[in-house]
Formats: C-alpha cells, sequence, structure tokens
C-alpha cells in the first residue's frame, strides 16, 4: 500500500501568536524592503537598487544553500566552499572566453549555448573537485571543528595558488554575452538583463531545492539526517554516503554560483572565493544552519541590505551585513529559521 | 537448548575515557521478550547502542544469528532486521506522521495490514498523520517512535525505556500494545526501569550493574521474589506495587 492511504488528520491551527513567530522571518524582508523605500524616497531609484540586492542575493544563495547542508548533515565547517565559487568562475570563464564568437554573436541562442556551456564545465567540474575533497581532506576530520577549519581553510589557499599557477597571477575580465548586455527601462526603472537571470535562475533553485527537499524521499532524508543523522543510520541510511552526494552537489553549486559571480562582476580573480564566502557564511548564520529556506531569507536580507547601504551611507556599507548578523543573532540566536522546523 | 538470537560475550566499550561496558555477558532468546534492568548509570543505554554499533565495543564478541556484529556500520547492522528505539525516542520532529513512517519502511511501500494493525494499536498515529511529529505529545511521540520499528517485520526490536516521562494510562497502552507485539513472535531487548511495565512484560530478565550482566532469570522468577528485588534493584515491596 502506500502512505498515502491512511486518513488524513483535522490539522489543528497554531495560536495565532505563534503562527506570527514562524512567519517572521519572512515578513522581514519585506519591512527591510520597505524600509529602503522610505529611506531612498524615490521610487525607481529604491526598485533599481532592490533589482539589483534581489539579484546579488539569490546568487550568494546559490553559493550558500550547499553550505548549509554540508553543516546541517554531518557539523562540518568548509571553509574550502569558497575554492569551489573561484575554481567555477576560472573554468566557467574560460569556456565563455574559448567560446568568445559565440558569446559575441548576435544571435540570441548561441550567446545563451556559452553560458549554458560555461555553467555546465563549471558544475562538472567542481562537483568533481567536491568529490575529491570531500575523500582526501573532510573525511579524516570529521567531529573535529578545529581541525576542519584549518584544513578546509588550507585547501582554499592551496586551490588559490593553483589557480594563479595556471590562469596567471592577474585578474581576468569576463565580459557577458551580447544577450545578456545592457537594461531595459520600464517607466524610470533601470532593469539589467543580467540582473533578471540572476534572479530567475535564483528562483529556479530554489524551487529546485525545495521540491527535491519536500517532495522525494531523498529529500526526506536529507531533512530527517539534518535533525537527526544517527537515528537515520539505525533505519538503515547510509547518511555519510547521502553526504557525500549533497556535498557533491553542494560543490557544485558553488561553481555555478561563482561562474555567475564572475559575469555580474564581469571580472574574476583567484580570491573572489574567500572574498564572497564572507558573505555566503554570513547568510548561512542567520539563516539558521542546515535551513535551505532561512538561507534563502538571509540571502535576499544580505543583498538588499548591501546595495541599500551602498546607496545611502557608503561608509558603512561594508559593515551593514555584519550589524544585520549580530542584530538578527541577538534576536534568534539560532538563526532566522533553524532546521527542525520543517526547513 | 537453542542458540540465542543475540549473544554477547564479554563486551566492552569504552566512551572517551570511560569504562562503561565491562565484560557484558548476555543472551537474548528468540520470540522472548528479554527485560534489562539496573539502576541509572548501569551500562543498559551503553549496551543497546553497543549492539546497534552506534558506540564500538572496544573488546568481545556481538554474535546476532550467527553474524557478527562488531564489524558492520549500524545502517548494515539495522538491515539485518533490528529496529531501535532510542530512549529520547529519536522521532523527526519537522517530518510528519507518515514521513516517519515511510522512512522506517525504507525502501518498500508500507503495508496496508501492518499499518491498520499499528492504526489499531496506536489510534492517534492515524488521526495525525498528516501532523508534524514535533507537534505531538510525549507519549504520541513514543507511540510513533515503536510503531516505526513494528512498521516492517524485524527480527529483534532495542527498545529504551519506553516509560518515561508518561503518564500511567499511557504506559498501560504503551504495555497493551507490547502485549500484541509480543504475539508476533517478534524478539524483544527492553531496556526498563519501571518495575509495573517490566513485570507485566518480561518473559526473561537480566539486570545490570556497574557495566556487568549481575544477574539473569526468568521474570516471573524475579516478580515473585521481593527480597531478590531489593537486592539488585533496591527495590521496596511498597514502591512498585
Amino acid at each position: 500500500m502506500s502512505s498515502q492511504t491512511a486518513e488524513p488528520a483535522a490539522i489543528p491551527r497554531p495560536p495565532l501568536k505563534e503562527r506570527l513567530r514562524e512567519q517572521m522571518p519572512y515578513w522581514i524582508v519585506v519591512a527591510l524592503a520597505l524600509a529602503g523605500l522610505a529611506l531612498i524616497a524615490d521610487f525607481s531609484t529604491w526598485a533599481t537598487l532592490t533589482l539589483a540586492g534581489l539579484a546579488m542575493g539569490m546568487l550568494i544563495f546559490i553559493m550558500a544553500s550547499g553550505l548549509t547542508l554540508v553543516f546541517g548533515l554531518m557539523d562540518v565547517m568548509n571553509f574550502g566552499h569558497g575554492a569551489f565559487i573561484s575554481i567555477g568562475a576560472f573554468v566557467g570563464g574560460s569556456v565563455l572566453l574559448g567560446l568568445g564568437g559565440w558569446a559575441v554573436s548576435s544571435s540570441a541562442a548561441l550567446n545563451l549555448a556559452a553560458v549554458l556551456l560555461a555553467i555546465a564545465a563549471a558544475m562538472a567540474t567542481t562537483g568533481a573537485l567536491g568529490w575529491f575533497f570531500e575523500r582526501v581532506i573532510v573525511k579524516p576530520v570529521y567531529g573535529a571543528h578545529l581541525k576542519q577549519i584549518l584544513v578546509t581553510m588550507g585547501g582554499l589557499i592551496v586551490a588559490e595558488e593553483l589557480i594563479r599557477l595556471i590562469w596567471g597571477p592577474n585578474q581576468i575580465p569576463l565580459p557577458r554575452p551580447q544577450v545578456l548586455k545592457g537594461s531595459l527601462l520600464i517607466g524610470e526603472i533601470v532593469i539589467e538583463r543580467y540582473r533578471l537571470l540572476a534572479v530567475a535562475l535564483g528562483l529556479a533553485i530554489f524551487a529546485g531545492l525545495r521540491w527535491t527537499l519536500v517532495r522525494t524521499k531523498l529529500g526526506l532524508l536529507i531533512r530527517a539526517a539534518v535533525e537527526n543523522g544517527e537515528m537515520v543510520e539505525a533505519l538503515g541510511y547510509r547518511v555519510r554516503r547521502l553526504f557525500v552526494q549533497v556535498f557533491i552537489a553542494g560543490s557544485a553549486l558553488a561553481g555555478l554560483g561563482g561562474v555567475m559571480w564572475g559575469m555580474y562582476d564581469e571580472i574574476i580573480t583567484a580570491q573572489m572565493g574567500l572574498n564572497i564566502l564572507v558573505l555566503v557564511f554570513i547568510v548561512v548564520i542567520i539563516g539558521g544552519l542546515g535551513s535551505v529556506d532561512g538561507c534563502f531569507i538571509g540571502a535576499l536580507l544580505v543583498g538588499l541590505m548591501a546595495n541599500y547601504t551602498g546607496f545611502l551611507a557608503p561608509k558603512v556599507a561594508l559593515g551593514s551585513n555584519i550589524l544585520l548578523m549580530v542584530a538578527i543573532l541577538l534576536w534568534r540566536p539560532r538563526g532566522l529559521l533553524p532546521p527542525g522546523k520543517g526547513r | 537448548m537453542a542458540e540465542p538470537l543475540l549473544r554477547l560475550t564479554g563486551v566492552h566499550t569504552h566512551i572517551g575515557r570511560y569504562h562503561i561496558l565491562q565484560g557484558v555477558d548476555l543472551a537474548v532468546p528468540e520470540g522472548e521478550l528479554t527485560m534489562l534492568l539496573g539502576c541509572n548509570g548501569a551500562g543498559k543505554t551503553t549496551a543497546l547502542r553497543t549492539i546497534m554499533g552506534l558506540w564500538r565495543a572496544s573488546n568481545g564478541t556481538l554474535l546476532f544469528a550467527g553474524t557478527e556484529l562488531g564489524a558492520l556500520a549500524t545502517p548494515d547492522i539495522s538491515r539485518l532486521g533490528i529496529g531501535y528505539v532510542p530512549e529520547n525516542m529519536g522521532v523527526f520532529a519537522s517530518l510528519t506522521v507518515a514521513e516517519n513512517m515511510t522512512l522506517a519502511a525504507r525502501e518498500r511501500a508500507i503495508d496496508r495490514q501492518r499499518l491498520d494493525w499499528i492504526f489499531s494499536l496506536f489510534p492517534a498515529l492515524r488521526r495525525f498523520w498528516s501532523l508534524p511529529a514535533g507537534n505531538l505529545s510525549g507519549g504520541q511521540k513514543q507511540m510513533l517512535a515503536i510503531a516505526r520499528a513494528m512498521i516492517e517485520p524485524r527480527r529483534l526490536i532495542l527498545i529504551d525505556e519506553p516509560s518515561k516521562g508518561l503518564a500511567p494510562a499511557i504506559v498501560d497502552a504503551l504495555i497493551e500494545a507490547m502485549r500484541e507485539l509480543k504475539r508476533t513472535a517478534t524478539t524483544i531487548l527492553m531496556v526498563e526501569q519501571n518495575f509495573r511495565m517490566a513485570q507485566a512484560l518480561g518473559d526473561g530478565v537480566a539486570v545490570m550493574e556497574d557495566g556487568r550482566i549481575v544477574h539473569t532469570g526468568r521474570m516471573a522468577a524475579l516478580a515473585a521474589d521481593t527480597g531478590l528485588q531489593a537486592r539488585l534493584l533496591g527495590l521496596s515491596l511498597g514502591a512498585h506495587q
């Protein structure tokens, strides 16, 4: 029989206070956007900044989602995640530059084919490297946080040096393909095409991750293992094998985020992974370690905050996300949506 | 005499620098419910966790139906047909009751007849089938934890203090459910502090003290001998009757 044959329960509604408390993190994004509108006081500027913030947030989410699951599943602090961001950017960038004719062609199909090939190469390379990294660097230090920080940070440094060795020490310009250049103008609102793509891709990945986590047996296992890996093992499942799969997927997503970020900045550097890793960790901590929904909300908050403060008070922009993290942790020490509540 | 389904011989377990199990010898006969009794800190939970491979035995042998468990990983031990209900119940709070049961059934679909049987023992699970397990009461979570171990036929079920923190009425319901489970000839090794429950369900009994088995025998004999109870378990007549 299938598990759906049992009679469904009459689900009692939780009290209003409880429901509001649960929904509060989602409303913070709206509140931040409205606060931005009040302070900027110009709708078209606010709309442009909001779209830029959402695009930045989505790219950070793509890079952070794998890291949060890796931590939630096996309690592994992986500072080496930044290496996959950089490598993804360089591999994808090399493909894009190699297909220069396609990227500058007037054919949108060829432009998009070049982007897709760059993404595929970045994800395949970083996924494979993720598997190697887990086997060789992470596996020997399961359960030892300090060693994890040291060896994964070491892995990141080695990866950066390898990038300098292979691609040279200088930053490499990475022009966007023709179809992704320029902006759309709706009224006075400027909408960059590339940011639209970033938002669409981020939403698609969030929806895909949510679908996998909620609708599939694999997702069921991941959610259960994030909550209590030992019990999942006692039910007969190999959590370590599951972890390796998630690690590979997380590394591939970091690679995807890296190549997308490279096109976002239109420049790639060996240390870009380390630079972005700070934002990625802020997002993972704000969201609640191990929570994909929390990671998504955290990424949106970080993206919006960076863009609003960059416009309103550029001098505090650099520290604004640290302040955001401190404020959220003072309010919810385990993050906005810690796992264990169906996330 | 038939070979027991599970036999522990000279099992030692270290957790960090602590030497918890200090040479446990225990036989669990097939088709019986064996009660593992003892005071707090005697090593009962460690014994169950060592059998499941959650903590590794540093010495000794653990034979289950002729298979040595010591070298196996926890998932492999589970797949030999051993169910485990931990002391903290181990239900996945963020998953619904249905999802908890689906995971316990592993790759197989849930058996309709077996599920109906479980619902007849624990009607609350049918009522709350679509609710997150975190919303259940303590007693309902314990029912779910036991139901999860029952959803597939298991050769051996390890249950750690199922009555802990539960109201007497819930304990009575659990006793009835365990009696039903016993009728299926499932072998059970249960750790329990509630002597009333132990008395009601146990066929055999083993008593632990300081990481060793200090007494084995029939539960009926221990239940009838108040002097032995007082010596082994520190129970007075009035405390458990």
